[in-house]
């Protein structure tokens, strides 16, 4: 039986994990090092490492912080961040990320989802999804970090990245995320209907009642910030009360 | 004082290197990354990592001359561990687009996925256990104090299927389906998952590698 996974989510800006509190707010949280050897420790089966400002500010990411946090974590770590180019995801993968995620140049440039997956695999892709719910109940993909709208539907969205070689998708609601009101269950059904690869949902998680609905509902895997970065909750305590619930979980 | 051990990591142009080269180092021994197949006359052990496609990896190593060499420290007894597409490429033949003649090191196929029960999706992506065909058989290998459903990080869309039942070591179940998770012959290994992102379970696989 395949485990569902559990992964704490890095915001990155400058040299500091953050947290979008609102429109253009950010809260600093803490170091990326401590951060990330803390949920490594305490049992995360896998971290996001997310550079929120490098395509806003048209920059690529800070690849000797990526090396100083990745060097003593031993599990899978996914990385974004204003990428742009099979060259700019291998230094990523140089400076050990395992898995590359995309969302405003593959939106400017769909092909880019098919070059990266053409190079490194289709296991290597993730494709990122910031929707935003718009009046008539569909859900619009956003980009640069939810300040930008693409005009395009989600679900034909992700269809296309299918056809492209996505090989996988962090899905986040950016009207969820960080009003803690639980994960946009609705999205994600829609979309599990429509991808044949795994799910990472994201944004709003409360409490592991949270995580569980969203597994409930088709997520492959489910990802967090802040009950996390706060110690509202360890991932221990979160993986103990969804596996009572009998989900399938990696334990330690 | 007891010297580090040299454990090549071979670079064909195939993937995420580093991750191995932290860990190995890590543990307390010398990785050195490589694609020149004379250096690995000097080495303790070689690591084959690899992501990818089967043919593309069989040419990068062909091309680099690393499939001879490669042999040549399997019949030598140099302890090699494949992880994921490199433990794929130690076998026969593979059928990932199109049929491709591997290292040939054990012998057997490389297969993509049959259809999976519960609507199961490939690639396996996640992490998974592993589950001894033989009483006693990890002992003094690369699994010594591994316990049983220890789960691992897996990647991959194709399985290896042995064509001698005793070159498994570790078998794992997705979506209905039993697959060789891990397999041996002799000093020969091949892990299906990522021991280097399978957190301190995989750092033990690793130490056991190096202590070979």
């Amino acid at each position: 039986m395949k485990n569902i996974r559990i992964i704490p989510r890095l915001d990155i800006k400058g040299s500091n994990v953050v947290k979008p509190v609102q429109a253009d707010a950010l809260r600093i949280v803490g170091s990326p090092h401590e951060l990330a050897q803390r949920y490594y420790r305490d049992g995360a089966d896998e971290l996001l490492y997310l550079d929120i400002v490098a395509s806003l500010y048209g920059r690529s990411i800070d690849l000797n912080l990526l090396r100083s946090v990745t060097e003593n974590i031993f599990i899978p770590m996914t990385v974004g961040g204003g990428v742009q180019s099979v060259q700019n995801a291998r230094n990523i993968l140089r400076f050990g990320a395992d898995k590359i995620a995309v969302n405003t140049y593959a939106i400017r440039r769909p092909a880019l989802i098919r070059e990266l997956a053409d190079e490194f695999g289709s296991q290597c892709v993730v494709l990122s999804i910031e929707a935003k719910r718009q009046p008539g109940n569909w859900w619009e993909a956003y980009t640069d970090g939810g300040r930008e709208h693409s005009g395009r539907n989600v679900i034909d969205w992700v269809q296309e990245a299918l056809t492209l070689g996505a090989g996988e998708i962090l899905l986040t609601s950016i009207d969820a995320d960080g009003r803690r009101v639980g994960y946009d269950v609705e999205l994600l059904q829609q979309v599990a209907a429509v991808a044949r690869i795994p799910i990472i949902i994201y944004g709003g998680a409360q409490s592991p009642q949270s995580l569980y609905e969203a597994i409930e509902n088709g997520a492959d895997a489910v990802a967090a910030a802040t009950i996390f970065h706060y110690n509202e909750y360890s991932i221990h305590e979160t993986k103990g009360y969804l596996q009572e619930k009998g989900v399938s979980i990696r334990t330690l | 004082m007891k010297t580090a051990k040299t454990i090549a990591i071979i670079d064909y142009g195939a993937g995420n290197l580093q991750s191995i080269f932290f860990a190995l180092r890590t543990l307390g021994a010398q990785p050195v990354i490589t694609e020149d197949a004379d250096s690995l006359r000097h080495v303790q052990g070689i690591v084959l990592p690899g992501v990818g496609a089967f043919g593309a990896g069989m040419a990068g190593l062909k091309v680099r001359g690393l499939d001879t060499a490669l042999r040549d420290c399997a019949q030598a007894g140099v302890p090699i561990l494949g992880i994921c597409l490199g433990a794929q490429l130690l076998f026969s033949t593979g059928y990932e687009f199109g049929t491709h003649t591997g290292l040939g090191i054990i012998a057997g196929d490389v297969i993509h996925f049959p259809p999976l029960a519960g609507n199961e999706k490939v690639p396996h992506v996640g992490w998974n256990s592993l589950y001894s065909p033989a009483a006693d058989r990890w002992e003094g290998t690369i699994l010594t104090g591994i316990a049983p459903l220890t789960s691992f990080y897996f990647v991959h869309s194709y399985v290896v299927v042995p064509t001698n039942e005793a070159d498994i070591l570790a078998r794992t179940h997705y979506g209905g389906y039993e697959f060789a998770s891990v397999v041996r012959r002799g000093n020969i290994y091949g892990c299906q998952f990522h021991p280097e992102k399978s957190a301190e379970a995989g750092l033990t696989v690793l130490k056991n590698f190096i202590n070979l």
